[in-house]
């Protein structure tokens, strides 16, 4: 679970104070599918770096499964995106001269796994996303779709708790994201917690729960409750009234 | 915990996927190590040169010197004495008077012009005695050396080198023959099979008389040297204490003589070699430490290039430390085959001297070749220090956005 407590990220732009996320409480629950809206420098993307442990509140607690994770040391909170947490970015970032099995085996070269326990889960997470056949194709040697579903696999081959995507269609036509939706849609059914930011209302009214962000702060925190109990996940919470 | 092969795996297809950047890094660090062992190479070759060339002299050798080391000013090896009292031969009698003295050899040298029939040529001439070849080591290829006579009687007998030989009588047989040197006539007892350079001459381009008979010739009674040599190596310091009170005793109470022993010849010599030789490793040492700058400037760059990797690397789970460790790798992974490949560099330049003057024992130090690779990972390593720690400490998420 994660509980965002009082959370203020600021930074200094010459020597003016911009408050990137300004007062934010959330709690999102384990399994939960949400989408963050809001339009740009609304502080979505700050929130997903917060929340992937990529960057650190100038105040405020954050909360992983109940361990306040703000207070962890470097080598901690690398140890923990590593085991934690999955990202899925916009433009990939997959290492040209990888394959694409050898990329989505780097997190788990990063956490020491032996290379038997490697290859099996190389192996395994490229037949889940049909990529077999591309398992020794170089990035440019693969498709806009290819190459996302290349980073679902990268960022879920530790089998993290939470899959963190940026703007995960943008880079993508309509069939091949509509494709990557349903593969993150789908990992977010087996329990993985789902948190898409995007611009894509279409997008982001797929998801159980949809928080809007204006200024630096939650302005609002909808729940299709339908589709949240379709999926069996009930919604954590904001101090924004759920709708 | 990144594992230190898989590091090791992924700094080195960082390497290999930019293979001009890797093979400018490569050549800078192995032109580095190989100069180190080719000069080392040039300078120890030197050195052994010197040293089988006096080794060659003999064994137990002790040579006298007219003149103090202290009248010659800076040479350090007293070669150039100045003195107002000559060596003569009896000077040299006298000292076979001690027991350890096993053999007595007077020098004279000249120059001169030698000829047979119509054919002429320069040469130096030495004046010595039977004992000279003996004591020397040399082999006698035809014939025999100077007959043992009484060191102040001359005789009308002359040995050549082969070189000599070969130019003056080319097809004739040397021995038996007449050949004019200088104004006098001196036979042809005996042809040298040594060759070789000896005290800046040229063995085999040299004629060799009786010390009497060069000093009729060149009219000069005093001698270049006097070549002692003692029965064993312990009894050296005694007979040096015997030829400098004989002499003195000899020469009126004056000490004008100096005495060098072939080992401190040869210590001479080694610790002015050995010091070329470090100087020139030194000097050599200035092109690893350019290398690890332009190490240092390519890695900065590498960095700045792969920004967005390390982002992905840490977004990914990777901790600074590891990052660093990356980087670290990558840099000793260049620095190791630099000084690898430098190596094989540096020894096949060796090999080309070694071909080109087989003379020159032309083999790197085993001193310089450690030395050398070590100075190359170090030098790698420390001049990567900062930009893998520029590359650790990278926020992740400007380096994420960065396009």
């Amino acid at each position: 679970m994660i509980k965002l407590n009082n959370i203020q990220r600021n930074f200094l732009v010459g020597n003016q104070t911009v408050h990137a996320l300004d007062n934010i409480n959330l709690t999102i629950n384990d399994g939960e599918y949400v989408s963050v809206m809001g339009p740009s420098g609304s502080g979505k993307s700050t929130l997903l770096n917060l929340l992937g442990l990529l960057d650190s509140p100038t105040e405020g607690s954050y909360f992983l499964n109940g361990r306040n994770v703000t207070e962890l040391d470097e080598n901690e909170q690398a140890m923990t995106r590593n085991q934690n947490i999955g990202f899925v970015f916009q433009v990939f970032h997959l290492i040209p001269r990888l394959t694409a099995a050898e990329n989505i085996e780097l997190p788990l070269v990063l956490a020491g796994i032996s290379e038997s326990v490697r290859k099996e889960r190389v192996h395994h997470a490229l037949e889940s996303m049909k990529l077999l056949d591309r398992a020794h194709h170089k990035p440019q040697e693969l498709s806009g779709g290819q190459r996302q579903r290349v980073a679902i696999a990268r960022a879920t081959i530790t089998e993290p708790s939470i899959l963190l995507a940026d703007e995960p269609t943008g880079n993508l036509d309509q069939k091949s994201g509509l494709n990557v939706i349903e593969t993150l849609e789908l990992l977010n059914q087996k329990g993985i917690t789902l948190i898409v930011v995007t611009h894509d209302a279409a997008l982001g009214a797929r998801s159980t729960r949809s928080i809007g962000m204006i200024d630096g702060r939650i302005d609002s925190d909808s729940v299709d409750k339908k589709s949240a109990n379709h999926s069996g996940n009930s919604p954590g919470e904001s101090d924004v009234t759920h709708t | 915990m990144l594992l230190t092969r898989d590091a090791i795996q992924f700094s080195w297809q960082a390497l290999s996927a930019n293979t001009t950047r890797t093979f400018l890094m490569l050549l800078a660090m192995s032109i580095g190590v190989g100069s180190v062992v080719i000069l080392t190479a040039l300078g120890e070759g030197a050195r052994n040169y010197v040293t089988a060339e006096f080794s060659a002299l003999g064994t137990n050798l002790v040579i006298i010197i007219p003149g103090k080391n202290e009248t010659s000013g800076d040479n350090p090896m007293g070669l150039i004495g100045i003195t107002e009292r000559d060596l003569t031969i009896d000077d040299a009698v006298a000292l076979t008077r001690h027991p350890k003295v096993s053999r007595i050899a007077p020098l004279n040298i000249g120059g001169a012009e030698v000829a047979w029939q119509s054919r002429k040529r320069e040469v130096s001439v030495m004046g010595t005695s039977h004992e000279f070849q003996k004591i020397r080591q040399w082999e006698v290829a035809q014939g025999k050396f100077l007959p043992k006579i009484e060191l102040s009687r001359g005789s009308s007998v002359c040995v050549i080198g082969s070189e000599l030989r070969n130019e003056i009588f080319g097809a004739h047989a040397a021995l038996g023959q007449w050949l004019r040197i200088g104004d006098r006539r001196f036979r042809v007892i005996g042809v040298l099979d040594s060759e070789g350079q000896s005290m800046g001459m040229n063995v085999g381009d040299s004629v060799y008389i009786p010390v009497a008979s060069a000093q009729a010739l060149f009219n000069v009674p005093a001698l270049f040297r006097i070549f002692v040599e003692v029965k064993t190596r312990e009894a050296i310091p005694k007979v040096i204490t015997f030829i400098k009170s004989t002499l003195k005793e000899r020469h009126q109470g004056v000490e004008d003589v100096t005495v060098i022993t072939q080992d401190a010849m040869l210590a001479t010599f080694d610790r002015i070699l050995s010091a070329l030789t470090y100087a020139v490793a030194g000097i050599a040492a200035i092109s690893l430490f350019v290398a690890g700058i332009l190490i240092m400037n390519v890695m900065l760059v590498t960095v700045s290039q792969r920004t967005n990797e390390i982002g992905l690397l840490k977004s990914l789970g990777a901790s600074s430390k590891a990052i660093l460790n990356l980087i670290l790798i990558e840099a000793i992974l260049l620095s190791a085959l630099g000084a690898l490949v430098g190596l094989v560099l540096g020894q096949l330049g060796c090999w080309g001297i070694r071909s080109a003057f087989p003379d020159l024992p032309a083999y790197p130090p085993a001193w310089a070749t450690i030395a050398s690779i070590l100075v190359a990972l170090i030098t790698g390593v420390l001049f990567s220090l900062l930009p893998a720690k520029k590359a650790a400490q990278l926020n992740p998420v400007i380096a994420l956005s960065k396009r």
